[in-house]
């Protein structure tokens, strides 16, 4: 690991200032991913400024139903949180189906969001070949093992996937991630934070280098309780998602009024595209509806040599994930 | 009087080990420890045409760069082949066999700084054509020496196999692999090694603490009893701890180059190449039989990888030659080289994927027949040893299918494929034969009463985290005379009796033997002071009518008459008495075979949209002659079968075939299974006595869980799906 300073901020002017002070310094929350980066020396900061004592780790009402998540709010206390459990339990639910008890401990909400991906070759410096590690070194995952890799919005540069299961969630909702920046504050939709590759891979979000997350918004809605995280993985518990959706749905007189559904595991961003939901708003509810949703959320679909499987699968994921939280939502009296 | 052995007490090293007071390998304060860090090829094949060392000398911290042009010359050593001699790399040449090879060491006075410093080494590789996939070069395979390390020839044939499918109705034959699969025990390879002179102390976390100075001894060309390894705990080993690898020995050099002791820890990462793995098996196995089941051929023909530059056989076909009695079976082994590491022992080797693959086919069998899989077995029960044509030793393997069948549930099964849907899933039921060799080695002990009647009993042996420490307590208490609380058990060094590696699942056996030896010996001793002693209250009775019996003296024909241990040594002015013991096996292993059985019982259900498996139930019924402690025996056959899990539906070392490299070198991606994925297991022990098998009775119990479980989850995936998948693991992309 490459040796680096190390600052405690105490405000959010200071962390600025530091972040600011030199191209090669990087903010630091939990460290369960930019840690592990460094000792593989995929990450070389010079210098850290550990962020976890700034005081962002609140969680509280917004005007209007919704929730503030500060940028510091632990992964755990994010999933625990009454709020969340009430207002935003698909968030709740997206977070738990991550990482491991220990690591949602110490990971925080803006980590989360900035987690890099887990293509085999950008984490490994012993492949030459990785255009987001080393742009213009090529793509060893495109005619390497993709098992794992994404079938929707990949670029020739690099077919990684995002592998954040909360970003898919907040993906769903339609969250509004708040950042501060030296000249001030703003905010960024939760469908432009990430980025797709295309020739710049090596930037996964438009957050600016010297910009912080302090907060993320979540919004009300009337059919929060009608949720569904699924997560298709190769074990039970402890592995990325092969593919995850994240469903809310909203049923009245026995037809589609509203829905909200994304992917993960599948594209290098949270996939939603509104216009598959827009698609069977007024459809009956049921398989064939779920399944025409798909079809267009999936459009434009390209496998690799060993993710062809994941087509199906995320089709199937998808009607799966949106029956379920139609289900929970006849329980709630589809009263949301 | 046996009142300890089999019960399940708790472990008597658990306390210090939940405290944290259990040092491992790597915790042993050594004062002055240099720390060294191995720096590891990326290229599988070629040479390191330099290594310019001049940025990480300058370093902070750093001492010393070893690399193949300036690490201190060996003298050459009888190097390789055998199994506990592995052939190592040395830094004695700049030839790189295989991606993740050592090829250079940086010592520093922290950690992390001979990490920094073993990145700044910058090598240019000369690099070669090489080839890492076994399925590419079959046509290259040659015949082995022999399969594995007990000795067996590489290729059997029992009958004409011709004759044998000519006189099936039915013979077919199928392909199953497995992939390469990494140990991954949870403690990663450590050594410190520590010089006094010409004297050398390993810490080392070793299966063998003696085969390992041996080794050690031998590459650097210095006398055995200059060399002493210590390791009294071991964080798991699996086999990956068996052989002596590169790094000891480097360690070693390096304390000795820099006149200060060296700690050399192994990264995970680094655990995926230079200590071993289970290679990558083809296997083809071919079965017949008559309309109503029973077998009239059996071909087990096994292709596995070794490396370029030396030589592991995984043996697949042994079970294939004596599990069920047909009159033909043959059976072959070949080995591809590939440009990766050594392949090496790993948890049942041989037996674990050749089960798997066996077993399968006897399912697949049973389909075609129309009959149950354990009707079938129960058809093909082999009385004796079909192949070497010996009686067993002892056998219960009929007891353990009805055990686990009757506790699984089996009758109650539909026998129809994938029939039984629940929900979005499809639920099946499978089984499996499950056999493991009870092996033993010759092994000594010594026993000691202290003066205060308490003992104090070594043996060299280790304790991989399994129970050695347990069992062995239990063995001399009943041995001796003495509760378990009055003994304690010292073992993981070579300043103690000599005793063979914890592999082979042998150690109960064979230093349990050695141990139980010891501690009547230093009895009788005992009762013999006792009787002659004229103050003691069992003075003049005969050696046979006095028996030790929780720490007393006690005269069998009248029970009141006693004297604690404690008494006579006082009066004796003696401080102790100690007896040791050597213990053989005899010629009954060429009477006898010798063999622990199971059966191994696995529901599934699977998902029948997105294919995702979860293993709802396992029941796995054993044998294994006396169980000496059924607490700590319950979770090795537990652990075997969880290993099972991960065995058939995630364990999966993957290669680049491009670049020759481990590309999920890391517990987050290279997957076994999680609390999640293991349900509610049952372990049925089975009562068996073996008058012959050791002194103890107790066959191994260390490997056998492994065996049958993995081929009982597929097969319950293929009655649950009506999907025969055959090439391990089964992921849910092979569902969908
Ligand atoms: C073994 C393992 C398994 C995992 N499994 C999963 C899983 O199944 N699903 C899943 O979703 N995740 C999983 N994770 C990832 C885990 O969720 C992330 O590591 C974690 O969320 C990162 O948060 P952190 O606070 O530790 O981030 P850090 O490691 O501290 O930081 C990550 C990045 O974010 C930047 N950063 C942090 N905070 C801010 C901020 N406020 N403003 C701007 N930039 C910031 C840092 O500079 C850094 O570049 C797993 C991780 C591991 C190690
Ligand atoms: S997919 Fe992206 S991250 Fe992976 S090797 Fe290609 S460029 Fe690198």
């Amino acid at each position: 690991m490459k040796p680096f300073t190390y600052l405690q901020a105490t405000d959010v002017p200071s962390a600025l200032r530091a972040i600011s002070s030199s191209p090669d310094a990087r903010f630091i929350g939990g460290g369960t991913n930019l840690v592990d980066l460094m000792k593989y020396g995929v990450e070389q900061p010079a210098h850290l400024i550990d962020i976890g004592k700034l005081p962002l780790a609140n969680i509280e009402p917004l005007p209007g139903g919704g929730v503030r998540i500060g940028a510091l709010a632990r992964n755990s206390d994010i999933a625990n949180h009454l709020l969340i459990r009430e207002k935003a339990p698909l968030l709740a639910e997206a977070i738990v189906a991550g990482a491991s008890p220990q690591l949602r401990n110490a990971a925080t909400a803006g980590g989360n969001l900035m987690q890099r991906t887990r293509c085999y070759y950008f984490y490994d410096t012993g492949f030459t070949q990785c255009n987001k590690r080393i742009p213009g070194s090529g793509c060893a995952a495109r005619d390497g093992l993709n098992r794992i890799h994404a079938i929707l919005g990949t670029s020739d540069k690099c077919i990684a996937t995002n592998p954040s299961d909360m970003s898919v969630a907040l993906a769903a909702i339609g969250a509004t991630v708040q950042v501060q920046g030296n000249s001030g504050p703003r905010s960024i939709p939760f469908a432009d934070f990430h980025r797709l590759p295309g020739e710049t891979p090596q930037i996964d979000t438009n957050l600016n280098k010297e910009e912080l997350i302090t907060a993320i918004d979540v919004p009300g809605f009337p059919f929060a309780l009608n949720y569904c995280y699924l997560k298709v993985r190769d074990r039970r518990s402890y592995a990325f998602a092969l593919v995850s959706v994240a469903a809310m749905i909203d049923v009245r007189a026995g037809k589609i009024h509203d829905v909200r559904f994304a992917l993960g595991g599948v594209a290098p961003k949270p996939w939603r595209v509104p216009a598959a939901e827009q698609q069977v708003i007024g459809q009956e509810p049921g398989a064939e509806a779920y399944g025409n949703a798909a079809d267009v959320a999936l459009k434009g679909a390209r496998t690799f040599p060993h993710n062809a499987f994941k087509l199906e699968l995320a089709r199937r994921s998808i009607i799966r994930a949106l029956t379920t939280a139609a289900v929970k939502g006849e329980r709630n009296g589809n009263v949301g | 009087m046996e009142t300890s052995v089999s019960q399940p007490i708790n472990r008597v090293d658990g306390p210090l080990k939940v405290t944290g007071r259990a040092l491992y390998t790597a915790e042993h304060p050594v004062p002055n420890v240099a720390h060294a860090v191995l720096i590891m090829s990326t290229i599988p094949k070629g040479r390191a045409a330099s290594m310019d060392t001049s940025a990480a000398g300058k370093s902070p911290g750093v001492l010393r760069v070893f690399t193949p042009f300036n690490a201190p010359k060996l003298p050459p050593s009888p190097s390789g082949g055998s199994p506990t001699s592995r052939k190592l790399n040395l830094l004695q040449d700049d030839q790189i066999l295989y991606s993740n090879q050592p090829i250079g060491l940086v010592l520093a006075d922290t950690f992390e700084n001979a990490t920094r410093g073993a990145e700044l080494v910058h090598i240019r590789y000369a690099p070669q054509p090489f080839n890492v996939v076994l399925d590419k070069d079959l046509n290259s395979a040659f015949t082995p020496e022999k399969a594995g390390a007990g000795g067996d020839p590489a290729n059997s044939s029992r009958g004409d196999h011709q004759a044998g499918v000519a006189a099936a109705a039915a013979y077919s034959e199928h392909l199953y692999t497995t992939p390469i699969q990494t140990h991954n025990p949870m403690e990663p390879h450590a050594t410190i090694a520590v010089w006094e002179g010409s004297k050398l102390t390993l810490y080392d976390a070793t299966q063998g603490v003696f085969s390992d100075r041996q080794r050690v001894a031998q590459v650097l060309g210095i006398p055995p009893e200059d060399v002493r390894v210590i390791s009294p705990y071991i964080g798991g080993g699996f086999g990956s701890k068996g052989p002596t690898w590169s790094h000891v020995v480097l360690a070693a050099v390096a304390a000795r180059e820099l006149n200060r002791p060296v700690k050399l820890v192994l990264t995970r990462e680094q655990m995926f190449g230079a200590i071993g793995f289970r290679g990558r098996t083809h296997q083809t196995v071919g079965l017949g039989s008559s309309s109503q089941g029973n077998l009239t051929a059996i071909r087990h023909d096994t292709i596995d990888q070794t490396s370029s530059f030396d030589q592991f056989v995984e043996p697949c076909g042994l079970q294939a030659r004596m599990l069920y009695p047909s009159p033909n079976a043959h059976t072959t082994h070949k080995l591809v080289r590939l440009d990766l590491g050594t392949p090496s022992f790993m948890r049942a080797p041989g037996e674990c994927p050749g089960n798997y693959a066996l077993e399968c086919a006897m399912d697949e069998l049973s389909y075609s027949l129309k009959l149950d899989p354990l009707a079938l077995r129960l058809k093909n029960y082999a009385e004796e040893d079909p192949e070497k044509k010996r009686p067993w030793s002892s056998k219960s393997l009929r007891e353990c299918y009805r055990a686990g069948a009757e506790r699984f549930g089996w009758s109650k099964r539909n026998p129809a494929v994938r029939a039984t849907p629940e929900g979005h899933y499809l639920v099946g039921q499978g089984m499996a034969t499950a056999c493991y060799p009870a092996r033993r080695s010759e092994s000594n002990a010594i026993a000691t009463l202290r003066p205060d009647g308490t003992a104090l009993v070594e043996a060299g042996t280790q304790d991989l985290g399994t129970g050695t420490y347990t069992i062995m307590t239990q063995i001399a208490a009943d041995a001796i005379g003495l509760a378990p609380n009055q003994v304690t058990f010292r073992l993981g060094d070579t300043d103690f009796p000599k005793t063979p590696v914890s592999g082979g699942s042998q150690t109960a056996a064979s230093t349990g033997s050695a141990v139980k030896m010891a501690g009547q010996a230093l009895r009788e001793k005992l009762i013999q002071l006792a009787v002659t002693d004229p103050a003691s209250p069992l003075h003049g009775l005969g050696a046979g009518d006095v028996t030790i019996d929780g720490g007393n003296f006690v005269s069998a024909a009248n029970p009141r008459k006693k004297e604690s241990l404690a008494a006579l040594m006082a009066r004796h002015g003696q401080n102790e008495v100690s007896a040791t013991a050597d213990a053989k096996p005899g010629d009954e292993q060429d009477r006898y075979s010798m063999y622990a059985f199971g059966a191994q019982f696995a529901e599934v259900r699977v998902d029948m949209d997105l294919g995702e498996i979860q293993v709802s139930r396992m029941v796995g019924a054993f044998a294994a002659g006396r169980i000496l402690n059924t607490k700590t025996a319950r979770s090795q056959l537990m652990g075997g079968m969880v290993w099972g899990i991960g065995m058939a539906l995630q364990e999966n070392t993957m290669v680049d075939p491009r670049r020759g490299r481990v590309v999920n070198a890391n517990l987050a991606e290279y997957h076994v299974p999680v609390n999640r994925d293991v349900p509610a297991i049952e372990v049925i022990l089975v009562h068996e006595d073996d008058p012959y098998v050791s002194a103890v009775g107790a066959k191994g119990i260390g490997e056998i869980g492994n065996t049958g479980s993995a081929a009982a989850i597929v097969n319950a995936i293929y009655h649950a799906t009506g999907k025969r998948v055959r090439d391990l693991p089964v992921t849910l992309d092979r569902l969908i």
